[in-house]
């Protein structure tokens, strides 16, 4: 790992619009802040996780880097090259050319793969788009990222609805590396399979990035397979990020109340470890409507006034260690 | 030792597809006693569900019980007619299912639901009936339950549905619960205040329950033994300390290393293969082609439930042989 950003996001938005449900007329009530003001780096050869409970935006940051959907503001600088303002003024092979460094592994293989292809066409097809390997060599090309992702030869030619969730999961994986991307973003890669097979594709997604320099944006609600694969994270809360701060060091010495009630709800494998209660009451609110000041106040159990009134700010409190919360910039 | 208050013996629920016959659950003894909280793990296809619902007798199409014993306080299910379970459904066994979202009727308000519990097993006024609800909502933790018991259940959200979905299962007052991943579909910090609301729920009523769950966590918070299943058979059952402490089966063994933990980093031990077909299960012991102590003689015949110690048992022909401490090293 280089201490170089690779990748920069820079005060990224992004709303949805609500509409009210009219029979003839549709006006906009409203908007989801889905993404609110989201901004963290991420080095070369790094695995930076995005960490947070459905509906905090973590996936929809994903998408926007991407640029799978148009930010509502803010910027990503991409090894240098601000990509929003690449999409929007470039034709099309230079889109392609700022594909082929970004891919995307999703959350769900069963629904990522066209069951209507085979596995060779289907890790063939970012071949035939972006025409980077000739048609000669397409097929020893397919062998090669089948060996690298721990499946065989003879699995070319089957559909996807003949292997199981782990397989389908490794085909998803031969087919983003078959652009030699750079950066590849994992949404939740294992949360759909059985825990014996995702310390497979845990271990597989660890070992491709050593050998390849990727560098990984890991997306989950899993705790424990964050500490076990990233090096540095990000906590969200209703689209903003509360803490960001190494991965060791966050989990060891979390400092926002929310990211410490989240380590404390995740169930330790031992029945010797301490069984703590359940700190946080209630729920996440309506993105919709966010609260005023800091978003978790109405769940916090260290809230006062103050927290109601002011947006508290993300401020580093140790090197490299950075939480938005009044209480921690204070003490 | 407590008495036994369920006894499941030589269980098989077999599903008749086109396929072929799916031995979902090929042979399955253990037992839950009085007021236990008795922990069924296992991955996809393992059977924990299955020999749930076939306790209730209410396994879908194509399948259905085919050999054993299903003793209830005293009184063998499998033999009684849809008639004769009547009573002891809902009143004597209950059940809570994983996706609160599908398994509570969305044509029907929170209240009509739990009112028609009540009034198909027990004679009470509509008064009575609508006093209990709002006692057990009380109970579930549903903040104004006057007013919410008038709401559709897409007016809750995850964790309030699997509230009212507890309060359901708990109207009449069972003896046994079974809870079928009761949290898999919700996020970290609601599972915790589920767990803690059932934990709660089992100490003040006094009741059996069953865990069943695929993550080791929730087996070590909530269970005080463990019931662990592979493929349709039982491999090992144990007190939850002495699981975690010295597992017997390599199975278990290898599912407690290959989940990663939030306390510690390690290296993730990795089970080679994938789960097996149930139409044409490995022959003898179903563990056999992913286990790398096997031998012949795991080929041939399965192995029975041996007790290694004071209620611990393990299904293996090689216990006796391995160490198994090496699999769980800590790094």
């Amino acid at each position: 790992m280089t201490d170089a950003s690779f990748i920069q996001v820079k005060n990224l938005y992004k709303y949805f619009p609500v509409y009210s449900t009219g029979v003839l007329t549709k006006k906009q009530v409203g908007r989801v802040h889905a993404v609110d003001n989201v901004s963290f780096d991420i080095k070369k050869q790094e695995t930076f996780a995005l960490v947070g409970e459905s509906g905090c935006g973590k996936t929809t940051t994903a998408r926007v880097i991407l640029n799978l959907i148009e930010p509502t503001s803010g910027e990503v600088i991409v090894d240098g090259e601000n990509i929003f303002e690449k999409f929007r003024s470039s034709d099309k092979p230079e889109k392609l050319k700022i594909r082929r460094k970004m891919q995307m592994i999703f959350q769900n293989p069963y629904g990522s793969l066209d069951p209507r292809m085979t596995v060779s066409d289907i890790i063939s097809e970012p071949f035939v788009i972006h025409g980077h390997v000739p048609k000669e060599d397409r097929s020893e090309r397919v062998y090669e990222l089948l060996k690298l992702v721990g499946l065989e030869e003879y699995h070319a030619e089957r559909y996807p609805h003949e292997f199981s969730g782990g397989q389908r999961q490794r085909i998803c994986i031969a087919r983003a590396l078959a652009v030699d991307p750079e950066f590849i973003v994992a949404d939740e890669p294992v949360s759909s399979l059985d825990v014996s097979i995702r310390a497979q594709v845990l271990n597989l997604l660890g070992n491709l990035q050593k050998t390849m320099g990727l560098s990984f944006l890991y997306i989950s609600h899993d705790l424990s397979s964050v500490r076990q694969i990233s090096q540095r994270v990000a906590v969200m809360y209703l689209g903003e990020i509360v803490e960001l701060a190494e991965t060791d060091e966050l989990f060891d010495n979390p400092l926002h109340p929310y990211t410490q009630a989240l380590i404390e709800a995740v169930p330790i494998p031992d029945p010797k470890a301490k069984n703590i209660k359940a700190r946080l009451r209630g729920e996440v609110p309506s993105p919709i409507t966010p609260p005023a000041g800091c978003r978790f106040n109405p769940r916090c159990p260290l809230a006062t006034k103050e927290c109601r009134e002011k947006k508290p700010e993300l401020t580093e409190i140790r090197k490299g260690h950075f939480v938005s919360c009044i209480h921690q910039s204070i003490a | 030792m407590t008495e036994a208050i369920l006894k499941i013996e030589g269980l098989k629920t077999y599903f008749f597809t086109e396929a072929g016959i799916v031995k979902a659950v090929d042979d399955v003894s253990f037992e839950v006693r009085k007021g236990e909280s008795l922990g069924l793990v296992g991955e996809s296809g393992s059977g924990k569900t299955v020999t749930a619902l076939s306790v209730l007798k209410i396994v879908p199409k194509p399948g259905r019980i085919v050999e054993g014993k299903i003793e209830f306080k005293g009184q063998n299910l499998v033999g009684k007619s849809e008639k004769e379970m009547q009573p002891i459904r809902g009143s004597e066994i209950a059940i809570i299912f994983q996706d609160p979202s599908s398994s509570l009727n969305p044509l029907y308000k929170v209240e009509t639901q739990l009112k028609d519990v009540l009034l198909a097993h027990q004679s009470m006024s509509k008064e009575e009936a609508h006093k209990r609800i709002v006692e057990l909502l009380t109970l579930v933790g549903i903040p104004d339950p006057e007013i919410r018991m008038k709401e559709f259940p897409h007016q809750f959200s995850g964790g309030m549905k699997q509230r009212v979905a507890i309060a359901r299962a708990l109207a009449l007052q069972p003896t046994l619960l079974f809870a079928d991943e009761p949290t898999t579909a919700l996020d970290v910090t609601i599972q915790a205040q589920v767990l803690d609301l059932l934990e709660d729920l089992k100490q003040k009523l006094g009741m059996s329950l069953v865990m069943i769950t695929h993550d080791m966590g929730i087996i070590a918070k909530m269970t005080t033994r463990v019931v662990v299943l592979y493929a349709g058979n039982v491999c090992e059952i144990a007190k939850t300390e002495d699981l975690y402490e010295q597992p017997r089966h390599p199975y278990t063994a290898l599912l407690l290393a290959a989940v990663p933990r939030l306390d510690r980093k390690k290296t993730l031990s990795i089970i080679p293969g994938n789960i097996p077909n149930l139409i044409e299960p490995p022959s003898g012991c179903r563990f056999h082609p992913r286990c790398k102590y096997s031998d012949a003689k795991c080929e041939v015949g399965p192995p029975t439930l041996e007790e290694v110690e004071p209620d611990h048992f393990v299904a293996c022909y090689r216990w006796k042989n391995i160490s198994l401490n090496g699999e769980n090293t800590i790094q």
